[in-house]
């Protein structure tokens, strides 16, 4: 079996963010010259795989998240809502120093062969983590475009041998208000729950992220695993999670529980579907100054509107 | 009255002008600075949408204030603190129209129509409106005190919209709003309040009056 030890090759943690950024550029360009040249095959081990997806994305999207710019590093990790810090977008950067995340374990529970409790460093060592980058867009109009360090869930979910009763799987976060001091008031009904259906969480877009821009995740960002579903609203990206249960029943998440009429299960990012209170046609890109439309599935309509097929999206918002 | 109570009303009045310049000069400070953060723009709306609020709070609480503490030149604050209102909220919409919208007027009117709580923010703007054109003493002297009075009751709509409008905008954390609206119905509820003692003060001294009146009957019909 082949173990890589992922974050042991933080190349951009040496590399400041203008190079970082500048030397992908490069590698684009290398492997857009190399197709042409048949070095394709050579150029493409350097360039991560979320590449060929987002790629498979250009055709619907016009453009992929990679030739987008990438939000700096600092807004994203100090602009977010992470309400186990509190509800400013600024909270969870201020206060989720009292966060730890080792040691920590995930409970792996319900519909399959393969329940337990895994240990972070072991999943870590056991899944290599490859760069995904992603246009995050939250559901209040604001969105970025995010260079994660992941793997699929389906790699982990495949390991765990979910049953034939297992139809969904529900993610839970840590409660623990002496860390999370947002819990200590009742914004939301803690723990937070999120959920997907089965393919959906087996769908390669779908990641388990443990870092950002090259470096181990930070705590206000979900540390230490988190969830990364782009064509979903960012509340589905459940962040801290400690526990997976394989269901045969649709979850109730967090927000679907705090707002039944605002918040559906699958939360896909639908510029047709408006919040009841606020419209989703537009978003700002964290750093442009004019609006820009929101696109189906968040631009990856090409790879997962297929699991939607024939279902009502206005329904099943 | 005394030089010194003059003097004293005076730096009050001026103190407040300066004070309420404030909150834009951070504003601007920051603007400059980068001081406002990841989404400057969504920044700037919240700033200016919350002191429009905590102005009408303020210019509402000056009655009170003065009815509690019997200095009546406060109310000289009142007209002050209401222009500085309008003011922000104005500047809050001038934000929303240019910088968040970008004149986009279809998306604009689409918000004013089909999302409440844009809805109610505008109201409360245009309410606005007419009370900072008539705040001169010029229009009380035109419509007369007792009607400028009834025109202006309409404060307290647009400050009940105002929190409203924050409410409905709140995804989960309703603590800010909330405060806005305890405020408000403590104010309001003081002039309720108020206005009964007044009542009943009135009623009374009305009944004392009219025992006065027997009691000044030639005829001695009761001991004291």
């Amino acid at each position: 079996m082949l173990i890589r030890r992922p974050l042991d090759i933080r190349e951009s943690e040496v590399t400041e963010e203008r190079l970082y950024l500048n030397r992908r550029q490069f590698i684009q360009r290398a492997a857009t010259l190399g197709a042409g040249l048949g070095l394709a095959a050579a150029a493409s081990p350097l360039i991560s795989c979320g590449t060929d997806l987002d790629a498979a994305g250009d055709a619907s999207a016009g453009r992929s998240a990679q030739q987008e710019k990438l939000t700096p590093y600092e807004d994203v990790t100090t602009y977010n809502n992470f309400y186990e810090f509190g509800t400013g977008k600024g909270d969870p950067a201020k206060h989720a120093h009292t966060l730890v995340t080792r040691p920590w374990t995930i409970s792996v529970e319900g519909e399959c062969n393969k329940p337990g409790v895994y240990d972070i460093d072991d999943i870590l060592k056991r899944y290599p983590a490859e760069e995904r980058i992603y246009r995050l867009r939250c559901v209040e109009t604001w969105s970025m475009v995010i260079p994660w360090l992941g793997f699929p869930l389906a790699d982990f979910i495949t390991d765990l041998e979910p049953t034939s009763h297992a139809k969904f799987v529900e993610f839970t976060t840590l409660y623990d208000p002496g860390q999370m001091p947002g819990q200590r008031r009742p914004v939301l009904d803690w723990p937070y729950v999120e959920g997907l259906r089965m393919d959906e969480a087996m769908h390669p877009l779908t990641v388990l992220a443990v870092g950002l821009y090259g470096k181990t995740l930070p705590n206000q960002n979900g540390a230490p695993l988190r969830l990364v579903v782009p064509w979903k609203y960012g509340f589905k990206s459940i962040k801290s999670i400690v526990s997976m249960r394989f269901v045969r029943e649709q979850p109730i998440s967090t927000w679907m529980r705090a707002a039944p009429r605002e918040y559906g299960f699958y939360s896909n990012v639908n510029p047709e579907v408006d919040h009841p209170r606020w419209s989703q046609k537009r978003e700002r890109r964290i750093g442009e100054l004019r609006r820009r439309p929101t696109q189906l599935f968040n631009g990856y309509a090409e790879q997962v509107a297929h699991l939607y097929a024939g279902m009502d999206l206005r329904r099943y918002f | 009255m005394t030089e010194r109570r003059k003097l004293l009303e005076r730096t009050l009045r001026v103190g407040v002008f300066l004070g309420a310049l404030v909150p834009l000069a951070r504003i601007l400070v920051h603007a400059l600075t980068g001081g406002l953060g990841t989404n400057p723009i969504e920044e700037l709306l919240h700033r200016t949408g919350w002191w429009a609020l905590a102005f009408l709070m303020l210019t509402l609480s000056v009655t009170p204030a003065r009815q509690l503490t019997g200095w009546g030149a406060l109310i000289k604050l009142r007209r002050m603190l209401g222009l500085y209102a309008f003011f922000y909220a104005s500047l809050h919409f001038g934000i929303y129209l240019g910088l968040d919208q970008f004149f986009a007027v279809e998306y604009i009117l689409a918000d004013i129509t089909d999302r409440p709580y844009i809805t109610v923010g505008f109201a409360a703007l245009l309410i606005l409106i007419p009370l900072a054109v008539t705040s001169t003493k010029g229009w009380i002297k035109r419509l007369g005190g007792k009607r400028w009075n009834r025109l202006h009751k309409l404060v307290y709509l647009a400050a009940a919209l105002g929190v409203l409008h924050f409410l409905w905008l709140v995804k989960a954390d309703m603590r800010e709003p909330a405060i806005f609206g305890w405020i408000l119905v403590t104010l309001l509820s003081y002039r309720l309040l108020a206005e009964r003692l007044r009542q009943r003060k009135l009623r009374r001294a009305k009944r004392q009056g009219a025992t006065a009146a027997l009691d000044a009957d030639p005829v001695p019909a009761r001991t004291r």
